[in-house]
């Protein structure tokens, strides 16, 4: 799966693709974790309030830093190889 | 939160601690005075007894207040989104859009590193720009954390004070950009741009994701600010000890005309959040400080931030910021006069 992370630089965008990054590791997931620093390619998925979390180009997630359990369940809906 | 937390349990651990947070309240000057009088026996109104008293009341209360209420709002904020607002000021004229922008600002969950995308989100549904900045202005100035802590530091007077010039100078000062049609000074590709709109979310939010909502507040909010609440208060604590009365008179009273504009001045660069410097201030009025001058100190280092300015860089060209600043600036420096001559 493709994981990108919408964020222009804030501490929550840093602390989301962090976490992200984390749990693709420990879940040991198939995923590329991109992170989207340009304003008009963010401003594409139509969210008004970053980070915000898109996989495979659906925004899962927007304006908030979920708790890692949030965010393995959200990742689990598009894990395929389990 | 984990998952398997119950809509039981979330109910009744709020309804099971609100009586037990009423009675710490209630009870918290009586303890603090036991404490310091009694157990520790220390000499009343030393310099030292006297910022221990107020460290040891303030820092709790304070910190009871916020969870309360940051709990709530965090429950209200569900309720409201960028994208509900967005649609609620959609074709709103000028000024009625300005008051409803500013209104909104209060409620809308935001946070100023937002602020290019959300920008950008209501110029692109055609919200005007002065509408889309009373939204900018009240957003970061009037916020849950400074709202309480005016409201535990300086009492309910104020904290409505400071609400309703907030909002006057949100809604005043988008009026005047929008007056002044300042689209021109809107970096170019902003409006050339189109990314196409997405409607208000229509998802059912359960009660129960409500009340995560305010759980999920608290962990963020609180746990993020309570290390500049306690410093802002220890600060604060040191200066009701030990400096002496009317100390503040001459540099920040009423007599000193000079002084709303300097606070201004100081106050803009000053990228303190509220939770910091809110406490520090409410023990300046008590040294002499002028309310007029302190609420304008307040508004400048909350409500206009250098940072935020360099960001919107990004989407606004340089004339419009300093506009923008000078707008807000002139009006923090009236209300500090005003409140100056009325109390």
């Amino acid at each position: 799966m493709e994981i990108k992370i919408l964020g222009t630089g804030c501490p929550k965008c840093r602390s989301l693709e962090k976490l992200t990054r984390d749990v693709v590791e420990k879940e040991g997931l198939d995923a590329e974790v991109i992170k989207v620093e340009d304003i008009q390619e963010i401003m594409k998925y139509h969210v008004m309030v970053t980070p915000a979390l898109v996989v495979n180009e659906n925004v899962e997630m927007k304006g908030r830093v979920p708790s890692v359990a949030e965010l393995k369940q959200v990742l689990s809906k598009y894990n395929t190889t389990v | 939160m984990d998952h398997s937390f119950s809509i039981h349990k979330r109910l009744v651990v709020p309804a099971l601690l609100l009586p037990v947070w009423f009675v710490v309240y209630h009870f918290l000057q009586p303890a603090t005075d036991w404490f310091i009088d009694k157990l520790l026996v220390l000499p009343a109104g030393s310099h030292f007894t006297e910022t221990l008293r107020f460290f040891i009341f303030e820092l709790p209360k304070v910190l009871l207040l916020l969870v309360l209420i940051i709990f709530f709002v965090g429950i209200i904020r569900s309720y409201f989104s960028p994208e509900k607002t967005r649609k609620a000021l959609e074709g709103k004229s000028l000024f009625a859009g300005n008051i409803m922008a500013a209104s909104l600002g209060i409620v809308t969950p935001f946070c100023s590193c937002s602020a290019i995308p959300l920008f950008l989100g209501f110029v692109e549904a055609g919200i005007p720009v002065g509408v889309t900045f009373s939204f900018l202005i009240a957003s970061p100035m009037i916020n849950e954390v400074a709202v309480v802590l005016l409201f535990g530091l300086f009492g309910w007077k104020t904290t409505a004070i400071y609400i309703i010039t907030g909002l006057i100078i949100a809604i005043v000062a988008g009026w005047i950009i929008g007056k002044l049609k300042l689209e021109k000074w809107v970096q170019d590709w902003v409006f050339q741009a189109r990314f196409g709109n997405e409607d208000a979310e229509t998802t059912k939010v359960s009660f129960s994701d409500r009340l995560n909502s305010g759980y999920n507040a608290v962990r963020e909010i609180v746990g993020k600010i309570w290390i500049y609440v306690a410093a802002g208060i220890a600060v604060g604590a040191g200066v009701h000890g030990y400096v002496p009365q009317d100390f503040m008179a001459s540099l920040m009273g009423k007599s000193a005309w000079y002084s709303v504009p300097i606070s201004v001045i100081i106050g803009v660069p000053m990228y303190s959040n509220a939770a910091g410097i809110i406490p520090i201030v409410s023990v300046l009025i008590e040294k002499g400080a002028s309310l007029g001058t302190s609420l304008a100190f307040m508004m400048a280092v909350i409500g206009l931030s250098l940072p935020e300015m360099i960001i919107l860089k990004k989407v606004l060209k340089l004339p419009f910021i300093i506009t923008f600043a000078a707008i807000l600036a002139s009006g923090i420096v009236m209300i500090g006069y005003l409140f100056n001559i009325i109390f």
